[in-house]
């Protein structure tokens, strides 16, 4: 097969490039390095600079394909998979990642189909097998019970997308140099049937769960919606994000962007406050793999203590006015 | 508006406890139910037939006990139910799982929408809806939250992203992925559960149905499982209990210095 390279499919939001761009670069390039072959990031935008192509290079890429057209602002699955496509179809990759976002988890089944071949979705370790140089994909399944390895020994591109935040941002090399490859967009790739009509931005603290380095989540023990404020005052000495079980959002105590959890968002952020929530199955599929878990919860017996890194049985309404305390503290020293 | 809602057959799981020696779940007396997620896609489409009309076809892909999913669906409030279920589609990835659904979809004739949950809770992949899109050239939006319109042979509808909520104009026939947010599932009536029990839900298969042999199944899966983990769900952190006496200040004070160690304060 004379499929080579390995792929990122990188995101933009408003002019910024979004931090998971930076991760692919992270897993890309280890890949890439196993294989000795050369890293590609493809970003697909309307407004997309040189310099932002530059810290793509900086960050990983030894190639950046950049493809800005003003039919490409918005991201609409079916120009974007025929985009891809017909670039896949040029280049022939031999790896594409790209992020388990709501773009990525879109847009990569799509084209999967196209391509005729095989996708692994939501994966949290990439990794070369020594004897085939074949791509061995790791996800969590089963509400995160089950690990599977999966790999896809007979069709190319190997394609995968990667949870946010499972692993660290690619750090600037400025030492670093590259290529970057302006496309022209061939417009007889768009498909013109869908349309976009507007963009609603969530409310204001409702800032991306998926982004935050720091979330405070309240479920069924915080007993009313108003008492979500001290979760948002927990939230706010770290700037981080309030989330919420699904109890307290089928409860009307906040609304349903901030859901971790399997009907929810999946989440992996640094910190993890899991404040009144016992701990569901379906609830630590959403957030077991952050990387530090603190449990306040007033039963011994709830299974989110399994999964903490540190836990307080006890009262909730006297420990987190407490912590809120000790923590102002700490901010005004 | 005739409708087409491709459903899931899963263990039930909200009741399941972990087996803390192997990291793995208490499958004991798991039953099986209808994917949690796929009840918004069965409520958006009864709420839709009920203000424009049509039918509602609900189909799945597994073993022949899955018409248990199928009868419940359309007890709910669905018409017919279409079984796929044959040894040519064991071990289907997500790639020959939405071919063989695609496929089955055709041979039911015209239809203006499908409806399918976000993702299955098992498999958790979030793939099979995009891809039966992709298979039949529909137009697509997933983590949709709201039908806003159905008008002009077009449908109306808001999609739930990182930030926000896109709102997007999809010409039919169209498929969406629905999230949790847009709808909340009735429960099946005693009438629904008589029709349920009386409509015949056909079995199809490569005897019946015209497929590409090598589409299906383990064969026509890209994708291996090479390998299974059970991980470690424990962590073994600190817990300190406070319940029978006033050390709340001490643990607290435990609580920040742990996070200093961590460098998160």
């Amino acid at each position: 097969m004379d499929y080579k390279g390995v792929w990122t499919l990188g995101e933009a939001r408003n002019g910024e490039l979004k931090e998971v761009s930076f991760e692919l670069l992270s897993r890309g390039r280890k890949l890439a390095d196993k294989l000795d072959e050369e890293l590609v990031s493809l970003i697909l935008g309307d407004e997309i600079t040189e310099e932002q192509a530059e810290e793509l290079i900086k960050r990983g890429a030894d190639k950046v394909l950049l493809l800005n057209d003003p039919a490409l602002k918005d991201f609409i699955v079916e120009n974007y998979s025929n985009v891809i496509t017909d670039l896949i179809e040029k280049y022939k990759p031999e790896i594409i990642l790209a992020a388990a976002t709501t773009m990525g988890r879109t847009v990569m089944p799509y084209l999967a189909i196209k391509t005729k071949t095989g996708l692994t979705a939501d994966c949290t370790d990439l990794d070369i097998e020594e004897d085939t140089g074949n791509l061995l994909q790791t996800r969590p399944a089963i509400g995160g019970n089950i690990l599977a390895t999966i790999k896809t020994p007979n069709h190319r591109p190997q394609m995968a997308t990667v949870r946010p935040h499972s692993t660290k941002a690619a750090q600037k090399d400025e030492s670093r140099s590259g290529e970057i490859v302006h496309l022209e967009l061939d417009k007889s790739l768009l498909d013109g049937r869908v349309k976009k009509l507007g963009f609603r931005k969530n409310e204001e603290d409702a800032i991306n769960i998926q982004d935050a380095d720091v979330i405070a989540a309240g479920g069924k023990g915080l007993k009313k919606g108003e008492n979500f404020a001290m979760i948002r005052e927990l939230a706010g000495f770290f700037d981080g994000a309030v989330g919420a079980s699904r109890d307290a959002v089928d409860r009307d105590w906040i609304s349903y962007p901030y859901q971790v959890g399997l009907s929810g968002k999946t989440v992996t952020p640094k910190l993890y406050f899991a404040v009144g929530i016992s701990g569901a199955i379906q609830h630590l599929a959403g957030m077991k793999t952050s990387e530090n878990i603190i449990a306040v919860n007033e039963d011994l017996g709830a299974d989110i203590f399994k999964v903490a890194d540190f836990g307080i049985v006890g009262d909730l309404f006297e420990i987190i006015p407490e912590l809120n305390k000790q923590l102002a503290e700490e901010v005004s020293k | 508006m005739n409708i087409v809602i491709p459903i899931k057959q899963v263990p039930e799981t909200s009741n399941v406890k972990m087996d803390e020696e192997t990291g793995t779940m208490k499958r004991d007396g798991v039953e099986s139910i209808i994917n949690p997620l796929d009840l918004y896609a069965i409520e958006t489409g009864i709420q839709i037939k009920e203000e424009y009309g049509g039918t509602i076809t609900v189909i799945t892909m597994g073993p022949p006990s899955a018409d248990k999913s199928l009868k419940e669906a359309i007890a709910m409030g669905c018409d017919d139910g279409i079984l796929l279920s044959g040894r040519e589609f064991a071990g289907s990835d997500t790639w020959a799982t939405s071919y063989a659904l695609s496929e089955a979809i055709r041979a039911i004739g015209e239809f203006d929408l499908i409806l399918a949950g976000e993702r299955a809770t098992d498999g958790d992949t979030g793939q099979v809806g995009p891809g039966i899109a992709s298979w039949l050239d529909l137009t697509l939006s997933t983590y949709t939250s709201k039908v806003v319109d159905i008008k002009d042979k077009s449908v109306i509808v808001e999609r739930m992203v990182e930030d926000g909520y896109e709102k997007l104009q999809l010409p039919l026939p169209a498929l969406l992925t629905v999230v949790k947010e847009i709808s909340f599932p009735r429960l099946p009536t005693l009438r629904g559960k008589q029709r349920s029990r009386k409509v015949e839900i056909p079995q199809w298969n490569l005897s019946n149905l015209k497929m590409k042999e090598d589409f299906l199944g383990l064969n026509g899966s890209p994708t291996r499982v090479v390998n299974i983990d059970h991980p470690k769900v424990t962590r073994g952190g600190t817990v300190i209990d406070v319940r029978n006496d006033a050390s709340i200040e001490k643990a607290v004070s435990q609580l920040i210095d742990y996070l200093k160690s961590k460098e998160l304060v």
